[in-house]
């Protein structure tokens, strides 16, 4: 070998130490996390390039990292803020506007999972939907305790907004990020009032009428929210609304309930 | 089998458990290619990620036949070498007049690369410069010969096949490129300072007119 050809070999260099991990990432084969603001404090959130894959309450490190490798298989490190394209999405996302696009990773989950969780991402901020109408409307209308089940394995809450599916007898329910109070304290920051609708629920209160369309909602409908309380005919189920002459509303689309139907 | 064999026969049977591997034994070559290639180390890294991202994806659309029978080597950079001119392209278009030779014979060396060669002396770390400095005069379609074949240290096959050229031409910008470094070299060490464009005219009968961030002309590569 000649000396330059020497001094050419000589020039090979490592790559940077940042680099590996930035490709397994952007392909899905690593995860990165750091740390966002939101309604409920400071949150964890994971990501790779083919979307978000898990956010948890961001107490200890270590046990949100196992958590998140335990679910994913994958390892996973802590970035110094999230990328602000996804910052910007979760924060408008959080704060009510539905277009704000963010991608999902849920390998690993079944059809029926996805289904749940994709179907709990129609529900507008400051609504609510009980169980069963996400049983419904997947098709599934008997699975309602395996779509609890299916929310509780919510691997991205807040994000998917399991926190706005309650307990078909009106009850708040379960909440997989922190408890029960947790998902109070997001649905009150959504513009909801939790001890209210369960007062109301309390009292046999399922749906709501308005006697000047002849709709009937969920309680929490935008339609049933803009009625105003001389018109405000409640119902205990859907087949005495329809009873009444009522029709179901096309928005949030009122189903009959096991148990609350009569 | 080698290891690179052994490697596609894995990536055949199992792309994202064996991927990791890839990573780990191909990142500091591309990683070098790209940066002879541009110089600059975070164009270069950036390349080098999209090189690995682009084989991943590639591989996932291919059945498990082809991807055994890939020879990574070349393969990983023929894709290397075709995002190097690319970026060298959109970075002409954004800053035209900026030239990267010049700045490299004035001493403009990536900025975190001697932290990379802790061991290196002194010496060798000065004749690198030189060497950079003189490969940044070749001309592109030479200068990516030679980086693939005595940078990279690929064969004259793999070069060939890396660049979609014929192996004689490869034999013949090699030995050229080998040539006009030693000439460029001797003159920089006699005149005591890099060498500058044109004062090796007699040379270059056959290579194209020097403008090194336009005449790039890498290989037809990813057929």
């Amino acid at each position: 070998m000649t000396a330059i050809e020497a001094t050419l070999t000589g020039l090979r260099t490592q790559a940077p130490a940042t680099l590996a991990t930035a490709v397994l990432v952007r392909v899905g084969l690593a995860d990165r996390y750091a740390v966002t603001e939101t309604p409920l404090g400071p949150t964890f959130v994971a990501w790779n390039g083919r979307g978000v894959s898990w956010v948890g309450t961001a107490g200890d490190p270590a046990a949100f990292e196992a958590s998140a490798s335990a679910h994913t298989g994958r390892p996973i490190s802590r970035a110094d803020a999230l990328p602000p394209p996804l910052a910007r999405a979760i924060s408008r996302r959080l704060s009510g506007d539905r277009r704000a696009k963010i991608a999902l990773d849920l390998r690993g989950s079944t059809a029926f999972e996805t289904a749940v969780w994709l179907k709990a991402l129609e529900i507008p901020r400051g609504e609510v939907r009980p169980y069963g109408w996400i049983a419904a409307e997947i098709g599934r209308p008997k699975a309602v305790r395996a779509v609890g089940t299916a929310l509780a394995h919510n691997p991205v809450p807040l994000v998917v907004p399991c926190h706005r599916v309650v307990r078909s007898d009106g009850t708040i329910g379960q909440y997989s990020l922190g408890g029960p109070q947790n998902k109070r304290r997001i649905l009150a920051a959504e513009g909801l009032d939790p001890d209210g609708l369960e007062a109301e629920a309390a009292a046999g209160v399922r749906y709501i009428g308005s006697d000047t369309t002849h709709i009937v909602c969920h309680p929490t409908c935008r339609d049933a929210k803009r009625v105003t309380a001389r018109h405000r005919i409640p119902f205990a189920s859907l087949r005495a609304a329809v009873a009444s002459g009522y029709r179901a509303c096309k928005h949030c689309r009122p189903v009959s309930l096991a148990g609350a139907a009569a | 089998m080698d290891t690179d064999t052994a490697l596609a026969a894995r990536l055949a049977r199992d792309l994202e458990a064996a991927f990791p591997t890839l990573v780990e034994d191909h990142q500091d070559r591309l990683f070098t290619i790209a940066l002879r290639l541009l110089g600059d180390s975070r164009d270069a890294e950036e390349v080098a990620q999209d090189a690995l991202v682009r084989a991943f994806r590639a591989i996932a659309g291919y059945s498990p036949d082809r991807t055994a029978a890939l020879r990574l080597r070349p393969w990983l950079a023929a894709i290397t070498v075709n995002l190097a001119r690319n970026k060298r392209r959109r970075h002409d278009d954004r800053h035209p007049a900026v030239q990267l030779e010049p700045m490299l014979a004035e001493g403009f060396e990536p900025a975190d690369e001697s932290g990379t060669e802790p061991a290196m002396l002194a010496a060798g770390r000065e004749a690198n410069a030189a060497m950079t400095a003189t490969l940044g005069q070749l001309p592109s379609a030479i200068r990516v010969a030679i980086v693939l074949r005595h940078v990279d240290g690929l064969s004259v096959a793999e070069t060939a096949e890396a660049l979609g050229r014929p192996e004689g031409t490869i034999k013949a910008q090699v030995a050229r490129g080998l040539e006009r470094l030693r000439l460029l070299l001797a003159e920089a060490d006699s005149a005591g300072s890099p060498p500058r464009r044109g004062a090796t005219a007699g040379s270059s009968a056959h290579t194209p007119p020097s403008n090194p961030g336009r005449a790039f002309a890498a290989a037809e590569v990813l057929s």
